[in-house]
């Protein structure tokens, strides 16, 4: 074992290499053929060209599709990160009974099965006669996502120094101002990281969307579903993967140098 | 009325009680009636009386227990060598890891079935081995997390003495570190296990509705505007989730966001 510790490396990076080949294989062949005009995934005859992406924005049932999981992303990620917020702010000051029984509600929708928790939805929507519309697709989004902003609020609350709003209170601030210039610089590394999650679960959101969307309203991931139960993966939907993979890989080397960053600044901070 | 902090989490409480509570106790009301609305067993008789019912139950199973091993398997070595300083010091390369779990799953999936039908092997003929691999693939992103964060903690001096204590590489590894790293592996076949059995969209898809897990198997009862039927079923799912919560809790008790939350 100690003999050959070069060969040891080169198997164990040719290892690490080797699965990550394999895991993006299906993508990267996507993304190959996204130049590639052939509507059938393989066939190089046609050469080189940029035609799929000129197909992909001249679709408009699939850009249609793009802006609707964008807008639904969004609206929802942002009501989830308000109500979410307030919700583990609130609680935090709450008495301990009432603290323990949000923590157990709260982990209800972080354990459950999506398909449960889209059915009981309709369930509840039908019972009402409520027909689907953009509102209860947004409650199912927010279903799917407020819990995780709470659980990245709450840490943030509990390593707070809470003597600072008693002081800012003591200074002659009011309540609302020391809740913003005090508590909300303390936790907004909490909320970003909170927005972000709810921002991607609902990006790749299917089941809740599938249950709860008004039957007309399509995103990526229902407008591609619909498709592929039958055909192959449409060509342009080729070019539109490369794409959502470049800037899904843009975003995390952005996220990883700034967590890099950050974590720096905590370390040199200790050191002092 | 006074300002008081605790009322921010008014909006919070009631949309947790409104639609997270209350649609599941919908669920138990649904299961626990007939289609007249009345009090009955039907639903429970129905699913353990027709055996393709069970079936379905026992071959999610299958499948779930499966797609963990094999994930399990290959991420855990990977993790190890992820998390050894001697062989790798980069974070980007564990995070490239993650990244296809940010990619939309509905395309990754038919990505997969795509090109495995492009190389030959048809979703339609070999239905069981496509499923398990579009699981595999699906799942592979969630072990690697949990396995390699416990690896990072894990305490090299135990190793170290255990190895000075006369154990060979094999009685290190089964004696030593699979039971530091137990909580990885527990949390690791959390994030796969009943996330299988509830899929359906990757069943679908890979193997052309041949194969059918517990997840698609309660959306065609509802579809078929089954709702008590459906509903029943949506309950031993929640019911199972719940036992698979217990276990997990009895080995770890940080990881409480669900793992998926930790990437950020």
């Amino acid at each position: 074992m100690v003999k050959f510790p070069r060969l040891k490396k080169f198997l164990a990076k040719f290892y690490i290499y080797l699965v990550l080949l394999v895991m993006y294989l299906p993508i990267l062949v996507l993304m190959i053929f996204s130049f590639s005009p052939s509507d059938t995934l393989g066939n190089w005859d046609e050469g080189f060209s940029f035609e799929l992406y000129g197909r992909l924005f001249r679709n408009e049932a699939l850009m249609t599709a793009v802006g609707n999981t964008l807008l639904i992303a969004i609206v929802s990620a942002i009501v989830s990160t308000i109500i979410g917020t307030l919700g583990a702010v609130g609680v935090f000051y709450s008495k301990k009974k009432t603290r323990k029984t949000v923590e157990t509600m709260t982990q209800l929708p972080v354990v459950n099965a999506e398909i449960v928790m889209a059915l009981s939805l309709a369930v509840v929507f039908k019972t009402l006669n409520t027909s689907y519309s953009f509102f209860t697709l947004l409650i199912g989004h927010v279903v799917l996502t407020v819990a995780f902003v709470y659980l990245n609020v709450k840490p943030k609350l509990v390593q707070m120094d809470p003597n600072t709003y008693e002081a800012a209170l003591d200074l002659g601030s009011t309540p609302w101002f020391a809740m913003f210039k005090v508590i909300l610089p303390e936790i907004l590394p909490g909320i970003l990281s909170g927005f972000m999650i709810a921002l991607t679960l609902s990006l790749d959101d299917f089941v809740l969307t599938q249950y709860l969307k008004e039957p007309s309203f399509e995103t990526i991931s229902t407008y591609i579903q619909k498709i592929v139960t039958k055909h192959p993966i449409p060509a342009e939907v080729r070019a539109l993967t490369t794409l959502l993979a470049l800037a899904v890989f843009a975003s995390v080397i952005l996220i990883t140098i700034y967590n890099n960053k950050k974590a720096n600044v905590v370390v040199k901070g200790r050191r002092k | 009325m006074r300002f008081k902090r605790k009322y921010l989490s008014i909006p919070y409480i009631l949309f947790l009680i409104c639609f997270v509570v209350i649609p599941i106790l919908f669920i138990v009301y649904y299961a626990f009636t007939n289609k007249g609305g009345q009090f009955s067993f039907s639903n429970l008789v129905k699913f353990f009386q027709d055996s393709t019912n069970v079936n379905v139950l026992l071959i999610s199973f299958v499948y779930a227990i499966a797609n963990t091993l094999i994930c399990l398997v290959i991420g855990y070595p990977l993790a190890m060598l992820l998390a050894n300083k001697n062989i790798n010091k980069s974070y980007v390369l564990v995070m490239l890891f993650i990244m296809p779990s940010w990619i939309n799953f509905v395309i990754r999936t038919s990505a997969t079935r795509d090109v495995l039908n492009w190389i030959g092997l048809s979703t339609g003929e070999h239905s069981q081995l496509t499923t398990i691999i579009g699981l595999v693939y699906n799942y592979l992103p969630f072990v690697i997390l949990p396995l390699y964060t416990t690896m990072l903690k894990m305490d090299k001096n135990q190793i170290e003495a255990s190895k000075d204590l006369g154990a060979n590489s094999v009685q290190t590894f089964f004696k030593v570190i699979i039971p530091m790293t137990m909580p990885g592996i527990v949390s690791a076949a959390t994030m796969v296990f009943m996330p299988t059995l509830s899929s359906y969209v990757i069943s679908d898809i890979l193997s052309e509705y041949n194969v059918v897990l517990f997840g698609s198997y309660i959306d065609l009862y509802f579809n078929q505007a089954d709702w008590n039927f459906g509903s029943f079923m949506a309950l031993i799912m929640l019911l199972l989730i719940g036992v698979s919560v217990l276990i997990s809790r009895k080995f770890s008790n940080e990881d409480e966001t669900g793992g998926r939350a930790s990437i950020w």
